[in-house]
């Protein structure tokens, strides 16, 4: 019963302290809500406006349409015209566009021998088929330009006669579950609760410990009977208050601002995040045991957030990773924490169904919390 | 004779230094117990020690009965501990560290209340109950610690330099305090570099280069000092100091004023006389045989030629 006191008044402590720390304070709601509007408004998958120039060769009037059927892809702006290849090749250099058009002074010809457009006047010999109408030169070094500007390679034409052909058949049809409209905010939100969580979380504790050995607090506490695992519990408590804090804050702004929807059940959410919310506390309280001060506790922390962002699935597929990166990103709690907050939030899975990723995350909170009381010693040597 | 503080032998090593060397130590219940040294004579790794927060690395030590660093954790509600330097909450106001260390030692529901107060009365502290205690200054956050080090009534309290931070006023009230708890049956070990702190305890041992000099009461260590003082006074006080410290007789020889106060080696049966024999007349106006003072003590068995 007494240990109970002792983990209460570790607790109020550490929530009266913070209360006084303003600035920390207003961390906690500003770090989720900045981050989000980041990711909503600054940060787009969908490629827009990329700007680059027209080397016309051609001069027809059908190249005016071609470059006018490409400006209403809006994804790219013509913003300088060149008058031969090497100008818009030397234009690229210095990153005044990202790519140029090239039309070549033959476009009307070989338009009209297209294989779609040919078929009315004959067909094509073998080497028209492998003729496209124009090229594009494209800064290569930005991989999401170069995918954004090669998507334009089978973009429909019109010849003309304002009649649209499609550049091929699909082979398959697909149809969007979940995400009909493919909105990058809507797979982002549930991502967003666990990078903000995992960054928040690990910061907050992996400071705990160090901070008052840096104070000086430490050889006070450690002459009293405190146990090192009420002291551990009761630094957790008030940041999982925190981190529900958090979760709120982005949940309520992503289904009312951003439309976001929520299947699943809320208690599920709720649920899964106070799972992952303890584990990265915890794994923070392991740093806070080692660091030897507040800057080798913050290093450390982002040694560990690092992988947590770019493994986790939250960036890139899971499924499309190496096996050792899928080996790294098991033993984070950010890629447990990412499978169930996407399954719950979009899919509307229930958490009994993903319950393996819960009882990891619950190991790894008792593992984890024997490991920090077991090296903290009540100790100076 | 009952002990509070047993150690044989005791030693503690960082690294190649030996920071404690074979330290054999006994304190009586409930006498207020000095340790005195210069900075770094190994005062605070043996209160460390004696907590139960630095194993030794050789010997024994036993505290209030019980056996370190194994039963370490039975001793911590019988111990109080007021570290060297400010342990408490600097963003917690005085009220509010009372009640958490409170909470910390055990005590529990209405007492809480209660010991608060008795503190905050005690300590002169009311007045500053909802003060932050980063914000008070050396002698209230002393006073502060003091209390908190004692709000679980502890049979035996141990002091790291308590007064190093408080001018000479609340320095005295400070030891009034102590010699209130110690009146309340409290075993008390305080370390201090003061010699007039020294002088007040029951008990004292001297510690050099983490070795122990002498111990035994202030006016016992001054009686068996092992030298005489002699304070000359006359013109040339310096060069009469070059001359004599060049001497293996002479223990030391420091100026104050217009005197010179010179330790003399009990080997010396008769040492007006020998100081007489030894000095140029022209250089002594007068030579006067004083009571030893604590400083005296520590002079003459910490000094290059005590060994």
């Amino acid at each position: 019963m007494s240990g109970l006191s002792r983990v209460g008044a570790i607790t109020f402590r550490e929530l009266r302290q913070l209360r006084r720390d303003r600035l920390t304070f207003g961390m906690v709601v500003m770090i989720p809500l900045i981050q989000l509007l980041l990711f909503r408004f600054a940060i787009n998958t969908n490629i827009r406006h990329v700007p680059v120039g027209l080397v016309n060769l051609s001069n027809s009037a059908f190249s005016q349409i071609l470059v006018e059927s490409i400006r209403a892809t809006q994804v790219v702006d013509f913003q300088y015209h060149f008058l031969s290849i090497q100008e818009a090749e030397n234009a690229i250099t210095r990153g005044d566009v990202r790519a140029a058009l090239v039309l070549p002074h033959d476009l009307s010809r070989r338009m009209s021998r297209h294989p779609l457009i040919a078929r009315e006047v004959g067909l094509p010999t073998k080497d028209e088929l492998h003729r496209a109408l124009g090229q594009w030169l494209v800064d290569g070094s930005d991989t999401m330009i170069a995918s954004a500007i090669s998507r334009l390679t089978n973009m429909p034409l019109e010849d003309g006669r304002g009649i649209l052909t499609q550049a091929a058949m699909n082979t398959f049809e697909v149809v969007y579950y979940f995400n009909p409209e493919q909105r990058s905010v809507v797979n982002i939100l549930p991502g967003l609760i666990a990078v903000i969580l995992t960054m928040t979380m690990i910061l907050f504790t992996s400071a705990a410990i160090v901070r008052e050995k840096e104070r000086g607090n430490m050889e006070l506490l450690i002459t009293t009977p405190l146990r090192s695992i009420e002291l551990m519990i009761g630094k957790i408590i008030p940041y999982v208050v925190i981190g529900l804090i958090q979760l709120t804050i982005v949940l309520s702004l992503g289904y009312l601002v951003f439309n976001v929807p929520i299947r699943g059940a809320i208690s599920d959410i709720f649920l899964a995040s106070l799972l992952f919310i303890c584990a990265s506390l915890t794994l923070g309280l392991i740093i806070s045991t080692i660091a030897r001060s507040q800057l080798q506790s913050m290093q450390m922390t982002f040694f560990i957030l690092l992988p947590s962002i770019l493994l986790s699935g939250f960036m890139f597929p899971y499924e499309g990773m190496p096996v050792l990166a899928q080996w790294i990103a098991e033993a984070l709690p950010a890629t447990h924490f990412m499978r169930m907050i996407r399954a719950i939030v979009l899919r509307g899975d229930e958490l009994f169904d993903i319950g393996g990723d819960a009882l990891w995350l619950v190991g790894f909170t008792i593992v984890g919390l024997l490991i920090a009381s077991v090296r903290f010693k009540k100790r100076l040597d | 004779m009952e002990w509070v503080i047993e150690a044989h032998n005791l030693s503690r090593l960082f690294g190649e230094l030996r920071a404690v060397d074979k330290l054999d130590l006994q304190v009586e219940r409930g006498i207020i117990f000095g340790f005195l040294g210069p900075n770094g004579c190994g005062k605070s790794t043996t209160i460390r020690m004696f907590t139960g927060l630095l194993t030794p690395s050789e010997g024994e030590v036993t505290v209030l009965g019980l056996e370190l660093p194994g039963q370490a954790e039975a001793l911590r509600t019988r111990i109080g501990y007021m570290t060297q330097k400010f342990s408490l909450f600097d963003d917690l106001t005085v009220s509010e560290n009372f009640k958490f260390i409170a909470q910390i030692y055990g005590i529990r529901g209405k007492r809480v209340r209660a010991k608060i107060d008795e503190q905050l009365n005690t300590y002169g502290l009311s007045q500053l109950a909802g003060q932050m205690a980063g914000t008070m200054s050396g002698g209230e956050k002393q006073r502060l610690a003091l209390a908190a080090a004692t709000i679980h009534e502890p049979e035996l309290l141990f002091l790291d330099e308590p007064t190093s931070a408080v001018d000479p006023e609340n320095r005295r009230e400070f030891w009034e305090k102590l010699f209130d708890l110690s009146y309340q049956g409290t075993s008390i070990l305080v370390s201090t570099h003061y010699m007039d702190e020294a002088e007040r305890c029951h008990q004292l041992a001297i510690l050099q280069e983490g070795k122990k000099r002498v111990d035994g009461a202030p006016e016992e260590l001054m009686r068996k000092m092992g030298a005489n003082v002699v304070e000359v006074s006359g013109p040339d006080l310096r060069q009469v100091k070059q001359q004599l410290i060049k001497r293996p007789e002479i223990l030391s020889a420091a100026q104050l004023g217009a005197r010179l106060r010179v330790l003399i080696s009990d080997r010396i049966e008769k040492p007006t006389a020998w100081l007489e024999q030894h000095l140029p007349p022209e250089n002594l106006d007068e030579l006067q045989v004083v009571r030893p003072s604590l400083e005296d003590v520590f002079v003459s068995c910490t000094g290059a030629r005590a060994q």
